[in-house]
């Protein structure tokens, strides 16, 4: 639209003839739209400009800001409950979660911003969890006041109800590095002193040196093996107890047999020690897991049921008094009053007034519904344009959105599971290892009963399932972590395993193709004398009055020129008064008397007239994102069946399939809709990669083998995809799934190694011929292997190309 | 090399003491934003600018 600089604060194209701008750092600064202006005069006011100079990534576009009164809703006692908690007697501690958190400037931002208030003690923000606690002075400070200073400087606070679960997050996170910091320094220590045993350890007599090596071995060895190695244990007593033989098992009986036998080594003076490969092998595997869960924890942030997407208060009527309570007091039968842009809180119907309501989330339909007396509502739908007063007939549990979770609980249950590939290797391998060491002991017993037990041991800890078990956890570690370098995070643990299998990806129309944000896509003039700008400028100044979706497309031409007296008529249009002049905006018939129709091409018109008539087609459209006929053209030359499926009614959905190069695609899907059909194709054997953002895609997105969701998708959804699209680019996901095309190769070759590895030493072993010394640098150095070939991935540019020549050749393989 | 029954116990002796020194470490939180605390430091160049800015609103 305009060649012109980017806004300063959020970095989107400052539309022409745009005059907001400020003064930073002695420069003049277009920005793009007074929400952007507001948030940045806030910043420089507070002197606090050197932010633009300290931050990496531009901002977030803000919303516009809410009103005080919503935010008083949070001083309310019982609502404080869910996240205030007391700090010292005299101050309060409250716990927020702060959404459009970019990079570290922010968190300077927002605890400089905040320390600035009177009553604020100390603020500390988490930039990776985007957490933020503030403590204060509940005398001098309310929390509604902390809201609306975040607000005010471009962020979005909602109080962290989910407390609990970032404590166990915490908790374990802590718990992990704590125990990689034993395993690590252990091996550090325990290495050292191998190095000197290993010289002794040719010469066959255990001198005092040797003994007290061993002595000392065993006592920087003890905790790494009961302190940093325990969740091994534990995890293999549970799969014990499940009569399941996984990974964890012979892990367990490799280090717990080998530190049980040195022990007895080193008391008695006989035989081998093992404690330098314990260690190592402890602190390898410790490394990869807790890699792998950092990332799983990171994607998870954003989780939050249901509750997080309702208001936490509702204005109740109480005779004929409006009183803000807690949603968990909303009974049927209550009254409640419902402001243009609040959230509906519960299942009701209409007793009076006349809006339109965006039930989008639900239902997938982006146009408002009308709705009037009579008219039922359902929770999480956002009233669009004037009040209505509802009467309860569902809340809580007993809602429509709380079915939907319901559904999306089933379609969980039902999803295809997943058994990892090592995890299936690994039960038939502690069967061979087991019966190998068995059958060494015997049979040494009957040549050499002095070295049976030290013959089977060593079978045991040469065949020590090291790099077997690495052999995934270090791929996976690191594809996820080249994932994250290209825009995917993932969240659920075996995307990378079920990625290869998918032979279709579905995506969801809205905000996922395309932008969701519907855009000015042409104006057709009707009268002389008026220009695109001024059309745009207009109709931007009726638009700014209402809440309606499509009013955002006007957005950035706000404030040029004032409106009045603006009445809405909803699913019509709207009228009002601007510079004097009468106007109308909306439908064709509605704008103006005369039977006009838009000029034919598909899209949705609304109309610009005054009381002499039209002036100007507007046309609106969501736009497809710039990468998405390139991801379509990718998948499809990755061999993917690729489908469109939309809760959108409108003619909308064959045009942007066209557009995106989609052929196979369908309309007007309810949740139900989507899960059947999503059902319907596993069950003729296809796997599904699902791609989608609302909450009505939730069921779809738990039920799919494998699920993306967009960053700006409902949080409930992001919570239930296996991984969450960061920039919007849908060309990673083609990249994805070459990179797990590729690490499914890499997951192979190192199990084909391991296995290879184990199958040359294990009859060396059970021959006698493996000196410990030998056993250790086997062990060390197949895991070494394993693991700078898993690194290979996290540098690799793992183009399609490039994976589709070898791939072909693969055919069906050990996952198949 | 009978210093060495002396020597390495005062080796171990560091080692625990580096494993206390890194749980108080993790304990205390310092490595549950790695992303922010690296950067911390480039921010506080105007610690001046702050007090001032302070000063004036106070009065």
């Amino acid at each position: 639209m305009t060649t012109s600089p980017p806004c300063y604060h959020c970095g989107l194209p400052v539309p022409a003839g745009s005059h907001y701008s400020i003064v930073i750092e002695g420069q003049a600064r277009d920005l793009c739209c007074p929400g952007c202006e507001a948030v940045a005069s806030a910043i420089v006011a507070g002197g606090l400009d050197g932010f633009y100079r300290y931050r990496e990534r531009v901002n977030e576009r803000p919303e516009q800001a809410q009103s005080l009164a919503r935010w008083a809703a949070y001083d309310l006692p019982e609502v404080q409950q869910q996240f205030v908690h007391d700090w010292d007697g005299a101050h309060q501690m409250a716990a927020l979660l702060v959404g459009g958190i970019t990079c570290a400037a922010c968190v300077w931002l927002i605890e400089k911003h905040l320390a600035h208030l009177a009553g604020v003690e100390k603020v500390s923000v988490n930039a990776s969890t985007s957490r933020a606690q503030i403590v204060f002075d509940p005398a001098q400070v309310k929390p509604s006041q902390l809201f609306v200073a975040l607000e005010r400087i471009g962020y979005r606070p909602a109080p962290a109800t989910a407390a609990n679960r970032d404590n166990v997050i915490q908790t374990e996170h802590r718990a992990a590095l704590r125990r990689l910091g034993v395993a690590g320094l252990g091996t550090m220590q325990v290495m050292m002193f191998a190095i000197a045993l290993y010289f002794g350890a040719g010469t066959g007599d255990v001198g005092d040196f040797e003994r007290f090596f061993r002595w000392v071995s065993l006592l920087v060895a003890t905790p790494v093996v009961f302190y940093a190695a325990q969740p091994f244990f534990s995890a293999a007593l549970r799969s014990l107890r499940a009569r399941h033989l996984g990974m964890d098992v012979p892990v367990s009986l490799a280090i717990g047999l080998a530190y049980g036998a040195s022990f007895y080594a080193t008391v008695s003076g006989t035989g081998e020690v093992y404690f330098e490969s314990i260690s190592m092998f402890t602190f390898f595997l410790l490394l990869g897991r807790t890699v792998e869960m950092r990332a799983r924890h990171r994607a998870g942030l954003a989780s939050g049921g249901l509750a997080q997407l309702l208001p936490i208060t509702v204005a109740r009527y109480e005779g004929d008094e409006v009183v803000a309570v807690s949603i968990a007091a909303l009974a049927e039968g209550d009254r409640i009053l419902l402001c243009p842009g609040d959230t509906v809180p519960a299942d009701g119907e209409v007793l009076e007034g006349e809006s339109g309501v965006d039930e989008s989330l639900l239902s997938g339909e982006s146009a408002l519904q009308r709705k009037s007396a009579g008219s039922p509502v359902y929770a999480g739908s956002v009233n669009g344009d004037s009040s209505l007063i509802v009467r309860v007939t569902a809340a809580g549990k007993f809602t429509r959105l709380s079915a939907i979770e319901r559904l999306v609980e089933r379609a969980q249950l039902e999803k295809p599971g997943q058994v990892a590939l090592a995890d299936r290797v690994a039960g038939a391998f502690v069967g061979i290892v087991l019966l190998a060491a068995l059958g060494a002991f015997v049979l040494w017993w009957q040549l050499d009963a002095s070295r049976a037990f030290w013959v089977a041991l060593s079978v045991l800890v040469v065949t020590c399932p090291c790099a077997l078990s690495l052999a995934t956890p270090a791929a996976l570690a690191s594809a996820t972590l080249r994932l994250q370098q290209l825009g995917l995070l993932v969240a659920g643990g075996n995307l990378l395993e079920t990625l290869p299998r998918i032979n279709r990806v579905v995506f969801d129309k809205t905000g996922t193709l395309t932008r969701g944000e519907p855009r000015i896509q042409r104006i057709e003039l009707l009268r002389t004398g008026w220009d695109e700008q001024r059309v745009q400028e207009v109709a931007a100044a009726l638009e700014s009055q209402t809440r309606h979706p499509l009013a955002r497309a006007f957005r950035a031409w706000r404030g040029n020129r004032l409106a009045s007296q603006v009445r809405v008529h909803t699913g019509r249009g709207l009228e009002g008064l601007v510079e004097g002049v009468a106007y109308r905006l909306g439908r064709g018939d509605f704008a103006a008397e005369v039977d006009a129709a838009p000029p034919a091409s598909v899209g949705q018109w609304i109309l610009l007239a005054d009381d002499s008539g039209p002036v100007a087609w507007i046309a609106l459209g969501d736009a497809l994102r710039a990468s998405a006929r390139e991801a379509v053209q990718q998948l499809h030359s990755l061999g993917l069946s690729v489908e469109l499926l939309s809760g959108d009614q409108s003619g909308e959905v064959q045009r942007l399939a066209a557009q995106a190069g989609i052929d196979n695609f369908r309309a007007g899907a309810s949740p139900e809709d989507k899960l059947a059909h999503l059902q319907h194709l596993q069950h003729r054997g296809e796997r599904v990669l699902m791609v989608g953002d609302g909450l009505n895609d939730v069921p779809v997105l738990s039920g799919a083998d494998a699920s993306v969701a967009m960053m700006s998708a409902a949080d409930l959804a992001q919570s239930r995809a296996d991984a969450i699209l960061l920039q919007g680019n849908l060309q990673v996901l083609p990249q994805s799934i070459a990179l797990a095309y590729q690490c499914r190769r890499i997951v192979r070759q190192n199990l084909v190694w391991a296995l290879g590895y184990n199958a040359v030493a294990l009859p060396l072993a059970v021959c006698g011929l493996v000196p410990p010394w030998a056993a250790a640098i086997g062990m060390s150095a197949s895991s070494l292997v394993v693991v700078l070939n898993a690194l290979r991935l996290t540098r690799s540019g793992a183009t399609i190309e490039n994976t589709l020549s070898p791939l072909r050749g693969l055919g069906p393989g050990l996952t198949d | 090399m009978d210093s060495l029954y002396f020597l390495i116990p005062i080796a171990v002796l560091f080692v625990a003491l580096a494993v206390k020194l890194f749980f108080w470490a993790v304990n205390n939180g310092q490595y549950d934003d790695l992303d922010t605390e690296g950067r911390r430091i480039l921010f506080e160049d105007d610690v001046q600018d702050q007090s001032a800015a302070d000063g004036d609103e106070e009065r």
